[in-house]
């Protein structure tokens, strides 16, 4: 079991039985499969003619394969809305959310010669510990008038501070004789982060924005709280709707006389566009995610 | 710097302390139309009458019941993982499972509970195999504590290893040779040399872990409420959200979320002391 992680086998370690081989691959692909087969079959059924590939006698791919189900989806109707003002609240949520959270973050790296710093600093951890709770929050954003407004979701969640000392570590991090050389040519604090320290820090910045990405395109419940305006409903409190609690998506078709495509179908092409995005920029982050997890691992 | 500190701040002040405030609703009769200024006080009546409601009851004990289930297997089965995996010698297996494996902690709740449905629901996949139509795991109440652990399992195991697999490669070769030249074994060579490597921090994380005790996934589970009825699925977060923004019974519900966050900030801070005291280096 036991081995470092070079490739190749070291002299001291015995060569495994066939037997272990076989049941390491065994054990390997049968968790591989219980992740992705799910995730292959509900793309197997959104392609489906009839709605279920088992009906026609094939599990792992449909035997008729149609596109009518997208195409209803797709067709200017609440879905395709709900994924336009999902993709803008996520757009602009990150972008608001990493403008703070990085400048905040290099604001809180020079506790020892900025007065207060690091009370401010304390500040932020503390909300590690406590939180007001769903009520006193809920109150809060009412008050501010915020309720059926997207600021109700990009905002109230603005910063983690997880991912503010996950930042704040990688700055820290960075050699201080590049920000003395910086200071000696007269660089401002504002241009030394945007001309220093941004560019050495791409690989937190990337992962960081995907966490916060991440969040801002899972989120249901503070658009279910805040938005009581259907028509402003994200990507995942309409599929709610119409995927989980099943309420009819007969009304989604701009041509209401047109054959409807199966249900299943249809609950099934909205799963699968809602889980595109995150598809797709999934293969460029993937290799930045351990040296993310393991910056926030590090004592703030 | 202060300039660049001071949007964050606003932010912190506004959004994490000032509803630190809002909590006195649980000291009020509470209503939207008078604000805190005009609601009426009431002393303790909403912490009595929320200890004497039985849904608080049920609430509380689904919350535990949730969270040991977790913690007696979601919690370690990323190690298990992180053993396998490091007993690949291919690189590109390994990397090849890492990537499928760590992709649902990115789907949402939405989407993971669309899929378990489609899969072990009601006209879903398994009923369809089997050819039962009536078959419905997922409206069944006594399979829901199950699932919901077994969906969490789904969905973290994969990204969980991640922190497991950092301590094993930081593991000195030299320990696993001498132990080989020994005559250990692989499997002794796991429990005597990378089991004992990843115990500090598998024990940290536990007692992390067990200081958010009160905290189940809120949304994971609001969402398959409907399925099997709040007797199994009511816990203490639904039960603050049903009460309070649903039902507008604002200073029960406010009571419920106090109580909740003071215990469970008492517990993390708790169990922090404790991961200090066994000499590992604490969270904070």
């Amino acid at each position: 079991m036991a081995r470092t992680h070079a490739e190749t086998r070291p002299p001291w370690m015995e060569k495994p039985r066939r037997t272990t081989t076989g049941l390491k691959a065994l054990l390997l692909v049968l968790v591989v499969v219980m992740v992705a087969y799910p995730l292959v079959y509900i793309l197997a059924v959104s392609l489906s003619a009839s709605g279920a590939p088992v009906g026609d006698g094939l599990v792992l791919w449909p035997g008729r394969i149609s596109f009518d189900a997208y195409r209803t989806v797709l067709n200017g109707g609440i879905v395709t809305r709900a994924l336009l003002i999902s993709i803008g609240v996520t757009v602009v949520g990150t972008l608001i959310a990493m403008v703070f959270t990085v400048a905040m973050a290099y604001g809180l790296t020079r506790t020892k010669d900025v007065p207060g710093s690091r009370f401010i600093l304390y500040l932020v951890l503390g909300t590690m510990l406590f939180g007001a709770g769903i009520i006193p929050n809920f109150l809060l954003v009412k008050s501010l008038g915020m309720v059926n407004t997207y600021w109700s979701l990009m905002i109230p969640g603005a910063i983690s501070a997880f991912n503010l000392v996950v930042v704040r570590n990688f700055f820290m991090e960075i050699p201080k004789e590049l920000y003395d050389a910086a200071r000696i040519d007269g660089a401002g604090e504002l241009q030394i982060l945007w001309r220093v320290v941004l560019p050495l820090s791409k690989a937190v910045l990337a992962v960081i924005s995907l966490f916060y990405a991440v969040a801002l395109w899972s989120d249901f419940f503070n658009a279910l709280l805040y938005l009581n305006d259907t028509s402003k409903w994200p990507i995942q409190l309409v599929m709610r709707q119409y995927v989980l609690e099943g309420t009819s998506l007969g009304g989604l078709s701009h041509n209401p006389n047109a054959p409807q495509p199966p249900s299943h179908s249809v609950q099934m092409a909205v799963t699968v566009l809602a889980t595109i995005p995150i598809l797709i920029v999934y293969p460029f982050l993937q290799r930045y995610f351990t040296r993310g997890v393991l910056v926030g691992a590090v004592k703030g | 710097m202060y300039a660049l500190i001071l949007p964050g701040l606003l932010y912190f002040v506004v959004f994490r302390y000032v509803p630190l405030l809002g909590n006195i609703a649980a000291f009020q009769q509470y209503s939207p139309y008078l604000g805190f200024g005009g609601s009426p006080w009431s002393g303790l009546s909403n912490f009595t009458a929320m200890l004497h409601d039985p849904e608080v009851l049920t609430a509380t004990r689904n919350t535990v019941v949730i969270s040991f289930l977790q913690i007696a297997f979601a919690f370690p089965a990323p190690v298990a993982l992180a053993l396998l995996l490091n007993s690949v010698m291919s690189g590109r297996v390994k990397r090849f499972v890492q990537s499928v494996v760590y992709l649902p902690h990115f789907i949402s709740w939405v989407i993971v509970v669309a899929v378990w449905q489609q899969v072990l629901g009601g006209d879903g996949l398994l009923s369809h195999v089997i050819g039962d139509p009536g078959f419905n795991l997922m409206g069944d109440p006594s399979w829901f504590k199950a699932l919901i652990t077994l969906q969490v399992i789904w969905k973290d195991t994969g990204w969980n290893t991640i922190i497991f697999l950092a301590v094993i490669t930081r593991i000195d070769a030299s320990l696993y040779e001498s132990a080989a030249m020994d005559g250990a074994g692989p499997w002794r060579r796991t429990w005597h040399v990378t089991l004992p490597a990843m115990r500090g921090i598998f024990v940290l994380l536990l007692i992390l872990r067990l200081g958010s005790v009160l905290t189940v996934g809120f949304e994971q589970i609001l969402l398959q409420q409907n399925a099997v009825g709040s007797d199994t699925a009511e816990v203490l977060d639904t039960f603050t959200y049903f009460r309070g923004v649903v039902a507008g019974d604002w200073g029960i519900a406010t009571a419920a979320g106090l109580i909740k966050g003071v215990i469970g900030t008492l517990l993390v801070v708790g169990a922090n002391k404790l991961s200090k005291r066994m000499g590992s280096e604490g969270a904070f």
